[in-house]
């Protein structure tokens, strides 16, 4: 399963990498003279939204939520992290997404490609396989948008939706009330989902940036799981309605 | 104050150099330091007129600048590179030698020359590589004050950039009896390409004036900060580059450095304002001293008094003060953001300081800059405090007064119709104003009017057609206006006078009078978010040739602002003429800031064959695509 990602990123990057021919702009120069001023050199980000100690019902977790791009203005690849692990053992579960982007509008990009779910700790390993197609960009009222559909290797469809906002109390101290809602498509019982919306989950963090790069913060953040997959959980004895107390930091680079 | 006659050029120098006599220690002292070493730098020295041979030598090393030892690329060791003068009718020969270990060039700014002299690597010659001199040869056919500066990678935002004072053969139109160039930059101890990358990445990374919370609850403007949301843009845009980063320089001295241009009571200082930042409009104002402007980007104007004035990247203005009072005088030049200041002192003797303005509260961009309807534009330009149902409806009206833009000045809202306003091809706007050629020169210098009297946002030109530039454009001027009369952002609120593009009258009528017989529209595009900028949405990688000038036409040249923020726009080679109004007296430039949502209309006489740069002197949106080659055959 790993290895068969590995290919299908490889060949993403390839082709994100290859040469466009080049126009030349400047008209008839000489071939051997460099290009006046190249705009198209490519750039990278990677920003650790949130990875922090989540003081909640069960034992204590560390969660992580990261993302990155790298390449041009029109295309990017794109890689996101997520995951969480009780602070006490070495269970946990980790989601990986390779994408590869396209500027489609002016605030949005168009994302397609492979997503790599494993839970690990003890006798627990499980891996699944997802295809990606997603959108990604800012709302009109500036609400910061990541959605996506997710096929799984055994056909079951789900979306997320996840939007973000930023409040402005100082320069440096914002406000980020932060909205994130599963859902699937049928039940996968093995993974704890049920069919219809999974769970909503409602945060809000302030952070001060100490700079624009490092800005530590605290929150709060409830997670409500709903209908089918609520009956799942309260079937295996689990909390639906979770509020956590957050501490994490948010760093980019 | 000073009326316009024309002095032999031997008078006037003589009176300079008796003023520097005056001056004798100290004139001596600065002779003997090199370039920028002293507070006292900056004087301008007008040697006998002659060809000139310069030496450059491009460097990087380890300087004193802004407070602090960092390495910079000097020319001749400095930041700024050294004054260089010529003499209109003489040859120049200025030699560049690169010590580099990359390639490097020199742009001679404003210049009329030769396009192989130009100095744009991969438009005009291959660049100067590590090791070699390149000798830029040409016959000076121009006077006033320019600059010059490299136009490899961002090398300009590193250091190297200095003044140019070409001496007019015939003599100074104004006199004056002290000379200095005050040359602005913005300096930062990051490495320009992280500057550009944190753009890339975080566009707002330098703005630490953004709109809060609480300061919208404290004014009750819920809803103007909501229509900003809802367009996913920021009022507060006013700079990308802040003084987060930068320290603002005057001659190479940061504020505490105090760049001093001395005087003697009742003198007349000619001072050559020249922005060479890489990113920083200036508001610039000597408190207590009006400024009579005589020149601008090196091209005589008619003398036209003002308190203060917006000077955008790559624009020169050259102001006369005549300080009366034995006492300092502050030069204090404000980022247009008020996130820092450049400040120098005028005063009879070393060591003397004056107050220090605060700096005034940052502006807000208004519905007028994001090219909405009236309807929309009551509440953001509400600072203007106009009835616009209250004004005229004559757009472009020029009655014959001391002051010809009386009219223009209130802004008069002109009915929007696109096809009656004269924009069709080869049909001038300006040929419905006889008597504009034979306009006398106003007898004293005019005198510009105060930044509240001329708040209200122009007559609307033109609205937007149905191409939004693709993908890497944020949004469009729906409503274009003319915005020549309108003060800098900023400066709608000042009480006191405020220059415009309008107040400038060339000293001269344009010597081609032909009309145009070709128009080209080009619309300034970008996305702020993303941090992208173009011209028509294509950045210069996305076009597969230069634009078209043919050789000897006569080029109506139409400039559209799709974003709201300003950008200095500047053509190599030629002049542009700015239409403002002014008819046969359109002011000659070669850099024109072009305001957010306005439509802004050139001329331009394609005379000079070769291919030139065109491109937005905001260096971060030149270097990522807002750049073109314009090509003259």
């Amino acid at each position: 399963m790993a290895g068969r990602c590995f290919r299908l990123c490889g060949a993403l990057l390839l082709a994100a990498g290859a040469a466009v021919a080049r126009a030349n702009g400047a008209g008839d120069v000489p071939a051997d003279w460099p290009h006046a001023h190249e705009d198209d050199h490519p750039f990278g980000y990677f920003l650790v939204d949130r990875f922090e100690y989540r003081d909640d019902e069960g034992p204590n977790h560390l969660l992580w939520d990261a993302q990155g791009w790298y390449g041009g203005d029109y295309r990017r690849l794109w890689l996101k992290a997520e995951g969480e692990q009780p602070v006490s053992d070495s269970n946990g579960e980790a989601e990986l997404q390779a994408l590869y982007g396209q500027l489609v509008a002016p605030y949005w990009d168009v994302q397609a490609g492979l997503r790599y779910d494993r839970v690990f700790g003890s006798g627990r390993d499980r891996d699944r396989a997802f295809g990606v197609l997603g959108i990604q960009g800012t709302a009109p009222y500036r609400f910061e948008t990541d959605a996506a559909l997710f096929v799984s290797e055994d056909g079951d469809l789900s979306l997320r939706a996840e939007f973000e906002y930023e409040l402005l109390l100082t320069q440096r101290l914002i406000l980020q009330p932060r909205v994130e809602i599963n859902a699937a498509a049928q039940r996968v019982r093995a993974w704890g989902i049920g069919r219809g919306i999974n769970d909503v989950q409602l945060g809000l963090r302030l952070r001060y940036e100490i700079r624009r790069e490092f800005a530590p913060y605290l929150g709060v953040e409830w997670t409500r799981k709903l209908g089918d997959t609520a009956d799942i959980a309260r079937d295996e004895g689990e909390e639906v309605s979770v509020p956590a107390l957050v501490a994490g930091v948010r760093l980019w680079f | 104050m000073s009326t316009t006659s024309a002095l032999p050029g031997r008078f006037t120098r003589r009176r300079l150099l008796g003023g520097l006599a005056a001056g004798g220690l100290l004139a001596g002292f600065d002779a003997l330091l090199p370039g920028w070493a002293g507070p006292l730098a900056g004087v301008v020295r007008s040697r006998a007129p002659g060809p000139v041979e310069f030496d450059l030598t491009v460097a990087r090393q380890r300087i004193d600048i802004a407070g602090r030892f960092a390495f910079a690329h000097t020319l001749n060791g400095t930041v700024p590179g050294p004054l260089i003068e010529l003499h209109e009718g003489h040859e120049a020969r200025l030699r560049v030698r690169n010590t580099l270990e990359e390639d490097t060039s020199m742009h001679w700014h404003g210049i009329l020359l030769p396009f192989e002299m130009d100095g744009v690597p991969g438009v005009t010659f291959p660049g100067i590589r590590p090791g070699d001199t390149f000798e830029a040869r040409f016959p000076v056919r121009q006077a006033g004050t320019y600059w010059y500066h490299s136009h490899s990678g961002l090398q300009e935002q590193s250091g190297v950039y200095g003044p140019l004072v070409i001496h007019p053969a015939g003599g100074y139109a104004q006199p004056f009896d002290r000379d200095y160039v005050v040359l602005l930059s913005d300096w930062t101890f990051e490495d320009p390409w992280a500057v550009l990358a944190k753009l890339k990445k975080v566009s707002h990374y330098y703005n630490f004036q953004e709109q809060t919370l609480p300061q919208v609850a404290a004014q009750g403007q819920w809803r103007q900060w909501l229509a900003w949301q809802q367009m996913r843009m920021s009022p507060a845009d006013i700079a990308d580059v802040t003084g987060h980063t930068y320290t603002y320089l005057m001659n190479g001295q940061h504020p505490a450095g105090n760049w001093t241009g001395l005087f003697r009571p009742g003198e007349r200082v000619r001072l050559r304002f020249i922005n060479a930042s890489a990113m920083t409009y200036f508001n610039l104002r000597i408190p207590g001293l009006p400024m009579t402007v005589v020149q601008a980007d090196g091209q005589d104007v008619q003398p036209v008094e003002t308190d203060e004035l917006q000077i955008a990247v790559a624009e020169t203005y050259d102001v006369i003060v005549t300080p009366l009072e034995d006492r300092a005088y502050t030069v204090f030049a404000e980022s247009m953001d008020r996130s820092g200041y450049a400040a120098g002192t005028l005063a009879p003797r070393l060591g003397m300081v004056a107050a220090v303005p605060a700096l005034r509260k940052r502006p807000l961009r208004t519905m007028a800059d994001m090219g909405m309807d009236h309807a929309g534009h009551g509440a953001g330009a509400a600072t203007a405090g106009m009835d616009h149902a209250a004004m005229g409806h004559g757009a472009k009206d020029h009655p014959q007064a001391a002051d010809p833009h009386a009219g223009h000045a209130l802004g008069a809202v002109a009915p929007v119709d696109h096809a009656a306003m004269g924009h069709a091809p080869a049909a001038d706007p300006h040929a419905g104003h006889p008597g504009m050629d034979r306009m006398p020169p106003a007898p004293g210098p005019r005198s510009a009017r105060t930044g509240i009297e001329r708040a209200a946002p122009g007559p609307v030109l033109a609205r937007h057609g149905g191409d939004t530039h693709g993908v890497g454009n944020q949004a469009v001027a729906m409503v274009q206006r003319d915005r020549t009369a309108e003060p800098g952002t900023g400066l709608g609120e000042v009480e006191h006078r405020v220059l415009v593009y309008a107040d400038l009258l060339a000293r001269t009528p344009a010597r081609d009078a032909r009309p145009p017989t070709r128009e080209l529209e080009l619309h300034l595009t970008g996305h702020m978010a993303r941090y992208m900028w173009s011209f028509d949405g294509q950045k210069f990688s996305e076009v597969h040739g230069p634009i078209a000038f043919h050789y000897g036409e006569r080029l109506r040249l139409v400039l559209v602002n799709d974003t709201m923020m300003e950008h200095p726009i500047h053509l190599h080679g030629m002049f542009f003429e700015l239409d403002n109004g002014a008819g046969a007296l359109r002011p000659r430039k070669h850099t024109v800031s072009v305001k957010p949502a306005e439509r802004l209309t050139l001329l331009v006489t394609a005379d000079e064959p070769g291919r030139w740069a065109f491109h937005c002197h905001l260096l971060y949106h030149m270097h990522i695509g807002m750049f073109r080659v314009v090509e003259v055959a």
